[in-house]
């Protein structure tokens, strides 16, 4: 009968068809998390546009001081992805403690981007902004939109510090390669990406 | 079978019973917990569609035990028109998301996806775990409405705003359960994100030596594609669900516009819109549908050629429907919005695609047919359910072209037409597709046959039943008889209710068949002919070992792949069908 050609022993790769796009899974499974991700913040800025567009007296409350703040935020967070770069590069040349500083200039980056935004957020709480407040007696809905997209990114900036950490101290004892670091690079350069859409939708279009 | 040294291995096989049955990151296991749990769905989500029967049909009537359930809901045992939409969210929330979506797609995929592709287990077997326990705990979520605060919502399971975003003023269950039914959905999306995202992977990465992707079995396509539009929809309705729930606990207002009166109390919402819902949810709603309905596709284009002992007419052209279907999904969620007041025009921007979704919807029902065409069909009860899966898609595709135009859909919207359609199309093919699964695959899965003779029972009660349950509401909805309507006091409904009382005979007669699978299910399971490893005579992976297959699929051994999915009633040396794993060349004469 038809007894199927046996292959014993021999190593998992090899004996695997190749996959069309001709990464590591680990990296595929980055990118489809990614795609998804993407989704969600499209969502979350296709509400935001549809209330926006449906609101006739939108508050614009963004002085000068604030665009300041979020052009330092955007150059420290692209900074930031240029780090990245260097370190997947150092540990291409498998120069691992070269490497390690890069995230971990990364992570201070990333950090300096959290403590920026969130003190952006306490001088709003401040004045009176909430999800469902606006102290200048508008439509409420840009506290929330404001609140809930830069939320988003933050929390995914705050998980992106740790994910980097984690790598970072694990690539250090060798437990992890090359390819991790790549990973979460990909997930840093996308959190960025992510930001260039943010900041001008939300704080540019609505600087006074 | 030989029993050749273990090959590399990406986990070994669990010794301690909690990591061999509960927490397991084997792939057949999980598998095999998302058909439970879509069992113990299925069975209360077929209870509550009773319950909804027997009050439509007799609304005075006094259900034994409904009132220990909920005193509010039911005093004295008879259901309040509140109550009764509660039991339809439940119904349709349980079938849609934790048995259409569980039992077809994650269910059979996680079983079956990783050995037809030939390997060893999910790119991700800790991601795989997860994610069905994570939504283990959204059943439970949800679950816990029934008996929290007044009841479940009963916003339905498209939980519409501003109905379900206003709270507990809204109405019983708007409070509480409403909370829990968007908290279990969010979490449900993120466990059906992690299985997505697992499927693909796999499929893309872990396909043996000679599997490329044309000689994937269509159910594996089915599955993949699947997977692919849940990867998507699902992360669209997540941020709709969080929005939802910061709109019930955080007082924001995205979805519920200013100056609202509700139950007499001014509310204090602001401009929001609960068109963003509309949108939002059917941007996932709309793939949704053929999340559902995609495995059943691929499935029935796996087992009918079994069955029929012939090639598929073309498995490319079902593979290029499959994935454009996949692709116009995305595309038609507004037709759900006919009548929500959308700019008028958008109504045809959404209709065309609507109406385009049939051709390939049609091309694959003809290459179904046209398989069977002079085929010497071996009718299994597994092969019965697969007739029977074309036979009520075309019904309920055939609807589909009436509701597709926006002029037609403002008369139809909301009235049982749209139940009949809907049911037909997507619930009744889906689980006729899971049934044509479980007859099929069940010998594989546990080792055991399933009961033939009870399993055409099954799908006669079953056939029949279901037409005359669904047939006559086409006829409810064009006598205009709105659906969601507990009970029909107006002049013009009273005329139909014998004709209400003879589909509730008639749901009572289905779910009663419904209880021979049952008993044929655990009955087999146990006590079941011993299964060979091959009692179909079908050529998928799957075949090529033990039943049930061995901790790592294949017993260590690294199959090669030479053919296609479908090598039947071909003229080879031996046989009149060659496995995948075979060697041999077929012979064109």
């Amino acid at each position: 009968m038809n007894e199927p050609e046996v292959a014993v022993g021999i190593d998992h790769e090899t004996w695997n068809e190749e996959s069309p796009y001709r990464i590591p899974s680990r990296k595929l499974g980055m990118w489809l998390f990614i795609l998804s991700d993407a989704v969600t913040f499209a969502a979350i800025l296709y509400a935001y546009a549809f209330v926006r567009l449906a609101t006739a007296n939108w508050t614009r409350p963004f002085e000068v001081s604030s665009i300041v703040n979020g052009v330092v935020m955007t150059t420290v967070l692209l900074v930031s992805s240029v780090t990245t770069l260097a370190a997947l590069d150092a540990a291409k040349h498998n120069q691992r403690s070269r490497s390690v500083t890069w995230l971990g200039v990364t992570m201070l980056l990333g950090m300096l981007f959290a403590a920026l935004h969130i003190r952006e957020w306490i001088k709003m709480i401040d004045k009176g902004w909430r999800l469902f407040q606006n102290p200048t007696g508008g439509p409420v809905l840009f506290g929330s939109t404001f609140f809930c997209i830069t939320g988003l990114h933050l929390m995914h900036i705050i998980a992106g510090v740790v994910a980097i950490a984690v790598v970072a101290i694990k690539y250090s004892r060798g437990s992890l390669d090359t390819g991790h670091v790549e990973s979460v690079g990909l997930y840093w350069h996308f959190v960025d990406l992510v930001w260039m859409f943010v900041f001008p939708l939300v704080y540019l279009m609505n600087a006074k | 079978m030989s029993s050749p040294e273990p090959a590399v291995h990406h986990h070994g096989p669990p010794q301690s019973f909690i990591r061999k049955y509960i927490f397991s990151l084997d792939h057949k296991v999980i598998g095999k917990q998302y058909y439970g749990l879509a069992l113990i769905a299925v069975l209360a989500g077929l209870i509550l569609s009773w319950l909804m029967r027997i009050h439509l049909g007799w609304q005075a009537a006094a259900i034994p035990l409904l009132g220990k359930l909920s005193p509010t809901g039911a005093p004295g045992n008879v259901m309040t028109p509140d109550y009764y939409l509660s039991l339809m969210t439940m119904h349709a929330t349980l079938m849609i998301f934790f048995v259409l979506t569980t039992a077809p797609f994650a269910a059979f995929g996680n079983y079956l996806l990783p050995i037809q592709v030939g390997a060893e287990d999910m790119a991700f077997p800790r991601f795989n775990m997860m994610s069905f326990w994570v939504t283990f705990v959204a059943f439970v979520v949800l679950i816990l409405s029934f008996f929290v605060g007044d009841g479940p919502p009963l916003a339905g399971w498209t939980s519409y705003a501003p109905l379900s975003s206003v709270g507990g003023v809204a109405g019983p269950g708007q409070g509480t359960g409403q909370t829990l039914w968007a908290v279990s959905i969010a979490i449900f999306c993120i466990g059906q994100l992690l299985g997505s995202l697992n499927f693909i992977t796999t499929t893309l990465d872990l396909r043996t030596k000679g599997m490329s992707l044309a000689r994937m079995p269509l159910s594996t396509w089915g599955w993949f594609v699947t997977s692919v539009i849940a990867l998507l929809a699902f992360a669209a309705l997540l941020p709709a669900c969080v929005l939802l729930i910061l709109d019930r606990t955080a007082g924001t207002s995205f979805f519920s516009s200013a100056g609202l009166v509700v139950n007499d109390q001014v509310l204090p919402h602001s401009g929001g819109s609960p068109l963003l819902w509309q949108h939002l949810f059917w941007f996932f709603g709309h793939p949704e549908v053929y999340i559902a309905i995609l495995p059943g596709f691929g499935i029935i284009s796996t087992v009918l050629p079994a069955f029929a002992r012939k090639r598929i007419l073309s498995s490319r052209a079902v593979i290029g429907c499959m994935v454009s279907i996949g692709f116009l999904s995305y595309m038609v969620w507004g037709h759900h919005m006919f009548v929500s007041g959308m700019n008028p025009f958008s109504a045809v921007l959404f209709s065309l695609p609507t109406l385009i979704i049939t051709i390939p919807a049609t091309i694959m029902v003809l290459l179904w047919l046209g398989t069977l065409y002079g085929a010497r069909m071996r009718y299994t009860a597994s092969a019965l359910f697969s007739v029977g899966f074309i036979s009520v898609f075309i019904t309920g595709g055939l609807s589909g072209f009436f509701l597709a135009q926006p002029s037609l859909d403002t008369y139809l919207h909301a009235t049982y037409f749209v139940v009949a359609h809907f049911h037909f199309v997507m619930a009744l093919a889906a689980m006729f597709g899971i049934f044509a699964g479980t007859y099929f695959w069940f010998p594989k899965m546990f080792g055991r046959m399933m009961n033939e003779t009870l399993g055409k029972w099954h799908f006669w009660l079953t056939f029949i039943g279901v037409y005359c349950v669904f047939m006559p509401m086409h006829y409810l909805g064009l006598a205009g008889n709105v659906r969601r309507y507990a009970a029909f006091t107006d002049n013009y409904l009273a005329p139909l209710i014998p004709l209400h009382r003879f589909i509730s005979i008639s749901a009572f007669f289905v779910g009663a068949a419904q209880l021979i699978f049952f008993f044929n299910l655990f009955w087999s399971r146990f006590w079941g002919a011993k299964a060979t490893d091959n009692p179909w005579e079908a050529t998928t992976l799957e075949w090529s070992t033990t039943s049930p297959p061995p901790f790592d699929n294949f017993g260590g051994r690294h199959l090669v792949v030479y053919h296609g999915p479908e090598e039947y009633g071909v003229d080879s040396d031996t046989l009149e069908y060659v496995m995948q794993t075979a060697p041999e060349q077929i012979k064109t004469t």
